[in-house]
């Protein structure tokens, strides 16, 4: 870990701005003379103009002649501006005089005065601020690897080796199997991917494979699996272990996890013919039509198939779909395409046999749309059914429901393709995992044999205390963040492609293995730079710990999104900071505070709660803290600014990293000080969450669950401490639940606590 | 007739969809439906149809020959065309409609007494005679089709509108005598008889 | 400024004493004041209308639009073919577009019209009277004949099924043409704004569905009345007969009060451009437009 090489004398200093309005509307000299003899800023300038070259350069000149070492800016909102005031080596701080005040206290000299006060708040908090911050420098790695680790050979996994070599970077892929190509080299053909999207292609597996084998930077283990991940991005210590008994190191920089999908078993599915003669899976079809090659396709039994029906949704998307709902709950993207494809094996080759494609919703995206106008152009029959029933044999009888029609009615076909999911090859549940290790450190011997056994599945061994592989996401998939970053995932520098991740076909896997390899190539150049990765990819600040201070409580280590914390040799966490998001969720998450950051710590955001001046009862001016995740709450309540809306000028607000980095210290020393109410607005949490760093909010929820009790030791009501799921979208809704919750604080009363802070 | 009378037996097999590719007006387009059913919604007598154009489609599809034919449904057609701008698949479905319409009359086969098949045959026939429509002799011709007693009663029902657009100089009571002609009647006629043998020979109606 | 010419296809509504015989008279004055010569191909028929399909079948129907094509074509070279009825141009323009895409077709119609001594090209090309007023004439050009303004008049502008789909005029929304609206201001009346006005009138099935077409009439009459109107304005014979007709029988069967005048477009040019209601064929109104015969008669 570096050291911080701030001067040993710090020089704190204020810079108030007075344009945009500021000066019209609030008294400045009142500003001035709270930074000064509240704040003790020992410089304090206001300029009309602050931002622009010549404000700018006046900070600069304090910096380079004065000794100026900490920066109070009282001027805009934090997130306007942030170029401008920029200053390499400083600990910077900003007071929202313009989004956060002047933009939303209502109009009229009515407002003046409690206008001023919450500006000058305002200006306290932000010398509170940066009075406990130090600047942040880096922990930059000089000797890291920049190579990638690529793991899985098929189509996600070489299109994401090539686009990496291409880049310019060192590759190692690992395949399992003695050949690459993967899945897709079991195809007869692919959908198309460009235009005209009317027949099917060949895949192109074999040049792609051989492009791969003969790139200069890329190196491939055949027959090998990956014995064991350890370290962090840019020094992955990879054990790459072949068939044969040897294992080979490799020192990787990040990771892309490609590692595809294994098909939905057919005798799982006895309702729709699983398991009989004559009904297959589409990548049983493939097989039929690769043996045929362009001639007439046979069944197993060496009959030529005359009638084919397509059984779309196969043990698909629940009770949506076809079979008995007690299968897969989602859509696999890819088997409509697909099927219209395989008709098309048919169609080309005798456009007499009778094809129907049986489905509830044909789901064929963007130019898919072409490709079944093409289908359709041949003769292919689309039906919408629901199959009741498959029965296999010389003619197989498909019975269905007729969804236009509305009537049940059977077919036959010498053939029965069922269009199965695809099941992602993902490797150990983390929930299983810690469940079964727990069970085996505590003795019982059935668990230390699952735990072997859940090894062998793994995909990457990594050696994290939070378990050998990615964590999964719904129905098994690897992580990502879909909603806002699709690649990123929380395990910082490894990044799952294809459809290991989400269900897809292989034009999509391709690109999403390429968006991948970006990603892998973001994160070995960020780690270089000792930065952290997205979101919050400026940010040269790490988590410290005094250790002396910790207590072993393990709950930073268990609560890390990203499993970025171990454990050493003593159970002291050891933080791994090129894993680390800089969320801050190990802060909020330290019961004695011993976590912090150069630039955000317990102490800058508690400094900032005691800074506020607080009423007392008599005045009813109260005073209610406002929590903000600043990547979703805080930008909402700015814009509500920008478009002038009004709430009340009780609030004061405080943008934090994450809600997960919320610590309950902030909450009672708030109470405790008299404020009369806490508002929390963080992120969507649960399956569909919205969290920048996927479990912050979720963990903010859950020990704000917990805090009833020590409301009831102050003797307060619970309503004075709320937790809100905000969208970036939401800057009306912001307006309104603050005013509704002035209202609700007004009908209970001022805090008891008021007067004994 | 070629596959006019193959059985309908092969369910969800092609064969009716083929009989109704080679012999309908725009019959290829029958296998580009993707059952959306905007079709049905946009119809303006859409509640009259037995059978939605979705549905008509639907059941080419799976073989059901006689009780597509046999349906009043495509007679439900006022020609408005908004199927035919709405479907995204741009089906000409005025045009289906139509097709089916008449080759399930010329097979015999579409509902007997049907109003607008009535009235569809009247039609053409006072068109063939002169090259022209008779307004009045299609009008009494429509009125008297049920039989001479129930064709005064529908005529004197009308008698007010009749002697109205008579007023208005808009129906002319000598057309009963001849009225507007064509003068090449006979060209037209061997034309039409012509276009027929044509199209019969293609279709195997012969 | 030498006339437009063109080869008309007048249709057999538009005969004389024919159901549309007062619409072709405000033509003519239309045709005068913009200078537009049509000129009536000789021995014109039939062109199957909505309702020929039935028995008609498809070669047949082709071939007496080929007809028509044929007769402009051999009289007429170089004009494009007009018809002021929107099913005679439907059947027309669907001919000349079906017989120019497919050759065996096109060999199939000449093989038939051979039997009338003639043989279709594919060069007339088939338009609609709207089209050559909006395209050829121009708004500014039909505005500035105007000498009598509609002042205070308010029309629903009923532009139907067949001007509209599936063809419809160059640049129009099939759900909402404003074409019609803007003849309407054009002549210096008030277009109301109603929910009816591409809505079918039932078309041919007035006379076999009596009760369905007059529900859709009824939907129609009922929706300008609710929106201010004081007459309905249409482009097309079927929609004038079967809205203006049936209002009576409406009355008798369901107790409504419906007498809404219901006029063609070029009945409204001609009055403001100065015509008399003779000339403007209104005296061909079952249900009078009073407020109409008011001005021509100013």
């Amino acid at each position: 870990m570096n050291t911080t090489s701030a001067p040993a004398t710090p020089k704190h200093a204020a810079y108030i701005c007075s344009g945009c309005g500021i000066g019209d509307t609030l008294d400045v000299a009142g500003l001035e003379k709270v930074a000064k003899t509240e704040g003790k800023m020992a410089v304090i300038k206001t300029h009309p103009f602050l931002c622009n070259a010549e404000g700018v350069q006046m900070i600069r000149d304090d910096i380079a002649n004065d000794g100026v070492t900490h920066v109070c800016i009282a001027a805009c909102s934090r997130r306007a501006k942030a170029e401008a005031f920029q200053f390499d080596g400083i600990a910077l701080s900003r007071a929202n005089l313009r989004e956060g005040v002047i933009w939303v206290v209502a109009e009229g000299s009515d407002h003046d005065e409690v206008r001023q006060e919450m500006a000058e708040d305002y200006v306290r908090m932000g010398c509170a601020e940066v009075k406990k911050m130090t600047a942040p420098a880096g922990n930059v790695k000089e000797t890291s690897s920049k190579k990638i680790l690529v793991v899985g050979g098929g189509m996600s996994g070489m299109t994401a080796a090539l686009a990496a070599a291409d880049a310019g970077y060192e590759v190692v892929l690992v395949e399992k199997t003695g050949a690459l190509g993967g899945f897709a080299s079991n195809l007869y053909k692919r959908v198309p991917f460009n235009g005209p999207y009317a027949e099917p292609q060949p895949t192109g597996v074999e040049e792609m494979a051989a492009k791969v084998s003969g790139n200069g930077k890329i190196k491939v283990y055949l027959n090998s699996t990956v014995a064991e991940t350890a370290g962090a991005p840019g020094r992955f210590a990879v054990k790459i272990a072949a068939e044969s008994g040897s294992v080979t190191e490799e020192l990787c920089g990040a990771v892309v996890q490609a590692t595809g999908f294994t098909t939905y078993p057919l005798d799982k599915l006895p309702e729709l013919g699983g398991g009989q003669a004559n009904v297959v899976d589409q990548a049983g079809l493939e097989a039929l039509a690769k043996a045929a090659n362009g001639g007439a396709i046979k069944r197993a039994d060496g009959k030529e198939v005359k009638s084919v029906v397509f059984v779309q949704c196969a043990g698909q998307r629940g009770t949506g779909g076809n079979g008995s709902g007690s299968h897969l709950e989602y859509c696999s993207g890819h088997c409509c395409a697909t099927s219209i494809k395989q008709a098309m094996y048919f169609k080309g080759q005798n456009p007499d046999i009778d094809t129907v494609v049986m489905y509830s919703d044909l789901r064929v995206p963007g130019m898919g749309e072409d490709f079944y106008r093409s289908a359709q152009q041949k003769g292919v029959i689309f039906t919408k059914a629901k199959v009741t029933g498959v029965k296999g044999g010389d003619s197989c009888q498909v019975e269905f429901k007729d969804l236009i029609l509305d009537e049940e009615v059977s077919t036959d076909a010498d053939l029965v393709v069922l269009a199965t999911g695809q099941v992602p090859n993902a490797g150990v549940n983390l929930d299983e995992w810690t469940a079964t290790v727990t069970a085996a450190e505590s003795g019982d011997e059935a668990a230390k044999g699952k735990k072997t056994e859940l090894q062998k599945i793994s995909v990457l061994n990594l050696n994290y205390r939070q378990g050998p592989d990615m964590p999964q996401f719904k129905y098994g998939f690897a992580d990502s963040h879909f909603i806002c970053f699709p690649y990123e995932t929380r395990r910082t520098g490894i990044y799952a492609a294809g459809p290991t991740r989400r269900p897809m076909d292989m034009f999509q896997a391709t690109e999403d293995a390429i968006g991948a390899a970006m990603k892998a190539i973001q994160a070995v150049e960020n780690v270089e730079k000792g930065r952290a990765a997205h979101p919050r990819a400026w940010d040269l600040s790490f988590p410290k710990a005094r250790l002396e201070g910790c207590t072993q409580c393990k709950r930073c280590t268990v609560e890390c999104p990203f499993g970025a914390i171990d454990e050493d040799e003593k159970r002291f966490p050891l933080f791994n900071e090129e894993r680390c998001r800089r969320c801050g969720t190990c802060m909020g998450a330290c019961p004695v505070r011993v976590i912090s950051f150069e630039n955000y710590s317990c102490d800058t955001v508690g400094m900032q709660i005691k800074a506020v001046n607080v009423p007392d009862e008599f005045e009813e001016k109260p005073r209610i803290l406002i929590l903000a995740c600043e990547n979703d709450a805080y930008p909402a309540l700015d814009m509500a600014g920008v478009q002038r809306m009004t709430y009340s000028a009780f609030v004061r607000a405080i943008p934090v990293r994450c809600l997960g980095s919320v610590n309950t210290i902030w909450i009672t020393d708030a109470l405790n000080s008299g404020y009369d109410g806490v508002m929390m607005m963080g992120c969507k949490k649960g399956d569909d969450y919205q969290c920048h760093f996927v479990k912050g909010s979720e963990m903010a929820y859950y020990r704000m669950s917990k805090i009833d009790d020590t409301l009831k030791q102050l003797g307060l009501e619970p309503e004075r401490v709320q937790t809100h799921e905000i969208a970036i979208t939401d800057n009306a809704r912001v307006v309104k639940l603050i005013n509704e919750y002035v209202e609700q604080l007004n009908e209970i009363g001022p805090s008891p606590m008021k007067g004994f802070g | 007739m070629t596959t006019a009378n193959q059985s309908a037996g092969a369910k969800y097999k092609n064969s009716f969809l083929k009989e109704v590719e080679a012999n309908v007006e725009d019959g290829q387009w029958v296998k580009m439906c993707m059952q959306c059913g905007v079709c049905a919604g946009s119809c303006p007598l859409g509640p009259a149809w037995e059978h939605s154009p979705q549905k008509i489609f639907m059941m080419i599809r799976a073989g059901k020959r006689e009780e597509v034919l046999k349906s009043d449904s495509m007679w439900m057609c006022t020609s408005c065309y908004n199927c035919i701008v709405r479907c995204p698949r741009k089906l000409p479905i005025t045009h289906i409609m139509h097709g089916l319409a008449n080759y399930a009359h010329r097979l015999g086969l579409a509902p007997q007494g049907q109003p607008t098949r009535e009235i569809a045959k009247l039609f053409w026939d006072n068109l063939v005679k002169t090259g022209r429509v008779n307004e009045l002799k299609f009008s009494l011709a429509m009125y008297f089709k049920d039989g001479f007693g129930q064709g005064v009663k529908n005529a004197m029902a009308m008698q007010s509108v009749g002697l109205g657009l008579v007023k208005a100089k808009r129906l002319n009571p000598m057309e009963i005598l001849g009225g507007h002609s064509c003068k090449d009647k006979s060209g037209i006629q061997k034309m039409i008889a012509k276009a027929r043998e044509i199209e019969d020979r293609r279709k195997g109606l012969a | 400024m030498s006339k437009k010419q063109y080869a008309f296809y007048p249709g057999c509504s538009s005969q004389a004493k024919a159901s549309a015989d007062n619409f072709l008279r405000s033509i003519d004055v239309v045709c005068q004041k913009l200078d537009v010569q049509l000129n009536e191909i000789p021995d014109w028929n039939c062109c199957g209308a909505s309702i020929g399909y039935g028995e008609g079948g498809e070669l047949p129907r082709l071939a007496l639009s080929a007809r028509n094509l044929a007769l402009a074509e051999t009289n007429f070279a170089g004009q494009d073919m007009v018809s002021v009825c929107p099913a005679c141009w439907l059947a027309s323009r669907e001919t000349a577009e079906r017989l120019h895409e497919n050759n065996s077709l096109l060999a199939e119609c000449n093989e038939a019209l051979k039997e009338a001594g003639l043989t279709f090209k594919g060069e007339a090309k088939a338009r609609h009277f709207v089209e050559v007023l909006i395209e050829d004439i121009g708004w500014d050009q039909m505005k500035s004949q105007v000498v009598k303004p509609l002042d205070g008049l308010k029309f629903a502008g009923y532009v139907g099924c067949q001007t509209n789909r599936p063809f419809g005029i160059a640049g129009e929304s099939f759900e909402n043409p404003l074409y019609l609206d803007k003849m309407v201001e054009t002549v210096g009346a008030e277009a109301v704004k109603y929910d009816q006005k591409v809505t079918c009138c039932g078309g041919a099935l007035a006379f076999s569905e009596p009760d369905k077409a007059q529900k859709q009439i009824r939907d129609i009459v009922e929706s300008a009345y609710d929106h201010g109107a004081d007459m309905i304005v249409t482009p097309c014979q079927l929609c004038q007969a079967n809205v203006e007709i049936y209002q009576s029988e409406i009355n008798k069967k369901q107790g409504t009060k419906f007498n809404m005048p219901v006029v063609y477009y070029s009945q409204l040019m001609t009055i403001a451009y100065g015509g008399t209601a003779q000339q403007a064929g209104l005296d061909g109104q079952l249900i009078k437009a009073e407020k109409l015969e008011k001005i021509a008669g100013k």
